[in-house]
């Protein structure tokens, strides 16, 4: 047992990232057959989704996109401090991009209810009136940013839960992978919107 | 010599088992959850065949029927033969076959048991609760199943989390075959199981996200009916079906390659020969998996496509042949001017190339535009995939068990028992599939409750192979859990192997190597 234990011990810094990749890859072929549908659609109805997409509102989504973004800087930037030996500014880093994934749910609820106030979501009677292009529309629209928010809160947990071990101090200086792949995870959360956003807000 | 069958990890009984990260116990684990699943799915089977005997209603309802092929596919595929060799047999042998103390990612692995468990888990219970249980056939189409009111949510959330765990396992074997090979352990000096678990661990890895989205959107049509599937809503049903095959045939391969690798390692042990074509049957695993990626359309021939696309799904379909053949060609060419001993893995083994070319070859069958539309969708189909997946995957997964007993359990098993029960089950194979092919070609529809006269001697010559095959299927597991105790004695390489795993003791220690081998030669260099 003590051989294998400090095998176990010893942390395979690039075997832990390729697994991490590995993971990323199967993100991506998740969100990959939505796309799929989405070009199939859009290919279809394109004057429809052209129109539609007025109803939605470039600035909201834009903020969001600015929040995303920068969010992903101060992850970075929480990484690069904990590898220089600043604990604290690392801890502080973390705090700040978990506010702004709060500050993007918080964004994404209010534009959902305001669209579902007007009867536009899955099913309502008011959504059903409007033609086939409208319908496919919003129904990507919830799907997809709905699929994305839930990788928002799990990249949030996931920060979170780093965020108790910097504080710890399992994750530290010279263990930072967890860390790292938290991050890798978060970048991918904000890539998956960079796409998202000009596939709903900037089509028109 | 203390074998990891001593090392509990710390806990009490059962729970040195469920909690822990040593991959060997993780893999004997998923062998019994994956054994007491083929039984169910075996009665399953049975229980329909027996009901088809003879034309007319007998003891079962047509509804009934109806769950009864859901779910004898649902438990074959998600719970047995998808996990099937690579979990089970895979994750004992893989650390062991690159001379590993234990794959890269232990309690991911245990985790993806987990994942395993539950699956299967929701999927019983959906049989039970709700409406009642699926009665939409394993492939879950739209638009009956948004529509039907029995509990397919519930039951395709199940098959959700069986996805879960077989994509992180398939990453947790690249991450190991890339990082953790022993000095020496070149790419091409692993043994050819192993190369073709990597292959599958990538089509794992790549394919399986797109049916958890696909089966998320079936939840989420049926729960809050978005439409992306509903001609109403201007959706189209066709879509998920491609969705669903884009997934489900690379899957085909997540379930034959680790059988040809199993095949692969134990026929130059058995004929005494290297094997033939090793860097060609490694690549063409690879292959397979790449072109696996690009013919599903052909499940979908006559669902509604344009000729074009058909015809380059044919040639596509056509062109996976090649490197299937390339295997065949070699795994016979190994064995040629060989010292051939019939023990029972080579029996298993040799009935699986028999009776997978039979399965490939009428796979043409179906790849050819004009005959597709004769044959889809009646038994000629049922017969081509239980070749496939029974006489294929199912016959190699045998061979493999018996092969790889005596390091497991450090036992032999009944060897006389073996060879009397592979002839039964050889011939019970037989006499239950090939009259479908007939069945199929006179025009005999698959997943149909009754059928008209003419069809009754094939359905009852099949009937009567199902118990002939069930008999055989039992004996093997008496001769295997007797052999747990009262098998002889195995030495540490019985069969004169000599890849990594057969170097160290049967059953290995908890660390696998008593010290970190040093890999000089080949796989199949024989003294």
């Amino acid at each position: 047992m003590s051989e294998k234990h400090l095998q176990n011990e010893h942390i395979d810094y690039t075997g832990s990232k390729l697994g991490m990749w590995f993971f990323l890859f199967t993100e991506i072929l998740l969100f990959g057959g939505l796309f799929l549908i989405y070009a199939v659609y859009r290919a279809q109805y394109a004057q429809e989704f052209h129109n539609t997409a007025h109803g939605l509102s470039t600035i909201l989504g834009a903020v969001n996109t600015i929040i995303l973004l920068t969010s992903s800087l101060t992850m970075a930037l929480s990484i690069v401090a904990l590898r220089q030996g600043k604990k604290n500014s690392s801890i502080v880093f973390q705090a700040i991009t978990l506010l702004f994934g709060l500050a993007f749910l918080v964004n994404k609820y209010f534009e959902w209810s305001g669209h579902i106030h007007e009867g536009l979501y899955p099913n309502a009677p008011e959504l059903l009136s409007r033609s086939h292009g409208e319908i496919l529309f919003y129904g990507l629209y919830y799907v997809m940013t709905g699929l994305h928010g839930i990788h928002v809160v799990i990249g949030m947990i996931a920060i979170a839960a780093m965020l108790w071990l910097t504080v710890r101090g399992n994750v530290s200086g010279e263990n930072f992978n967890k860390l790292e792949n938290a991050g890798l995870y978060w970048h991918l959360v904000d890539i998956i919107w960079i796409y998202l956003f000009p596939l709903f807000y900037l089509i028109t | 010599m203390e074998n990891f069958y001593h090392r509990t990890g710390g806990y009490p009984g059962i729970f040195g088992w469920i909690f822990s990260t040593d991959h060997k116990r993780i893999g004997l684990l998923y062998l019994g959850s994956m054994f007491t699943f083929f039984l169910v799915g075996m009665t399953l089977g049975l229980t329909m065949r027996l009901e088809l005997i003879a034309p007319g209603t007998h003891f079962i309802t047509s509804q009934t029927y109806n769950a009864l092929f859901t779910l004898h596919g649902v438990i074959m595929i998600f719970l047995f033969i998808i996990p099937g060799i690579p979990a089970s047999l895979g994750n004992f042998m893989l650390p062991l076959q690159i001379g590993a103390q234990d794959v890269a990612f232990p309690r991911l692995n245990l985790m993806s048991w987990w994942f395993y468990i539950a699956g299967a888990v929701v999927v019983l219970t959906s049989l039970f609760t709700g409406g009642g249980p699926p009665d939409t056939g394993w492939t879950f189409y739209v638009p009956y199943s948004v529509r039907t009111g029995t509990n397919v949510s519930l039951a395709v959330f199940g098959v959700f989390l069986l996805g879960a765990s077989s994509t992180l396992t398939g990453l947790n074997f690249l991450t190991t075959i890339h990082r953790l090979r022993a000095p020496g352990m070149t790419w091409f000096r692993m043994p050819l199981f192993t190369w073709s678990l990597y292959a599958t661990a990538w089509v794992q890895l790549l394919a399986t996200p797109v049916i958890a989205i696909t089966l998320l959107l079936l939840i989420v049509e049926r729960s809050f009916g978005v439409g992306f599937f509903d001609p109403a809503k201007g959706g189209d049903p066709i879509l998920f079906e491609h969705l669903f095959w884009i997934y489900s045939h690379p899957a085909v391969y997540i379930m034959i390659l680790p059988a040809m690798g199993a095949v692969t390692d134990i026929i130059p042990v058995f004929s005494r020969r290297v094997i033939f074509g090793y860097k060609a049957i490694a690549f063409s695993s690879i292959a397979i998996a790449v072109l696996g990626y690009l013919v599903w359309g052909h499940h979908m021939f006559t669902s509604g496509m344009s000729d074009f696309s058909r015809m380059i799904f044919s040639l596509l379909t056509f062109l996976v042949a090649v490197p299937s053949g390339i295997k065949v060609f070699n795994w016979v060419a190994s064995m040629y001017k060989g010292s051939i001993q019939l023990d029972s893995p080579m029996l298993f083994t040799i009935s699986f190339i028999f009776l997978f070319s039979i399965g490939g070859l009428t796979g043409l069958v179906q790849g050819a535009l004009a005959t597709n539309v004769h044959v889809h969708g009646t038994y000629f189909i049922v017969a081509h995939f239980h070749y496939v997946m029974f006489g294929g995957t199912v016959f190699a997964f045998f061979a493999a068990l018996h092969y790889w007993y005596p390091k497991m359990f450090g036992r032999m098993m009944n060897e006389k028992l073996a060879r009397t029960y592979w002839f039964i089950m050889f011939i019970g194979f037989n006499t239950l599939y090939f009259p479908m092919f007939i069945l199929g070609w006179q025009g005999m529809p698959r997943r149909y409750y009754d059928y008209l006269p003419k069809y009754h001697a094939g359905h009852l010559i099949s009937t009567i192979g199902s118990w002939i095959l069930a008999t055989g299927v039992l004996l093997m597991f008496y001769n295997f859990f007797r052999s747990l105790s009262k098998g002889e004695k195995a030495g540490n390489n019985p069969w004169n192997a000599a890849t990594l795993e057969w170097q160290t003791t049967s059953p290995p220690p908890t660390e696998n190597f008593e010290e970190v081998p040093e890999v000089t030669q080949g796989p199949y260099t024989f003294r």
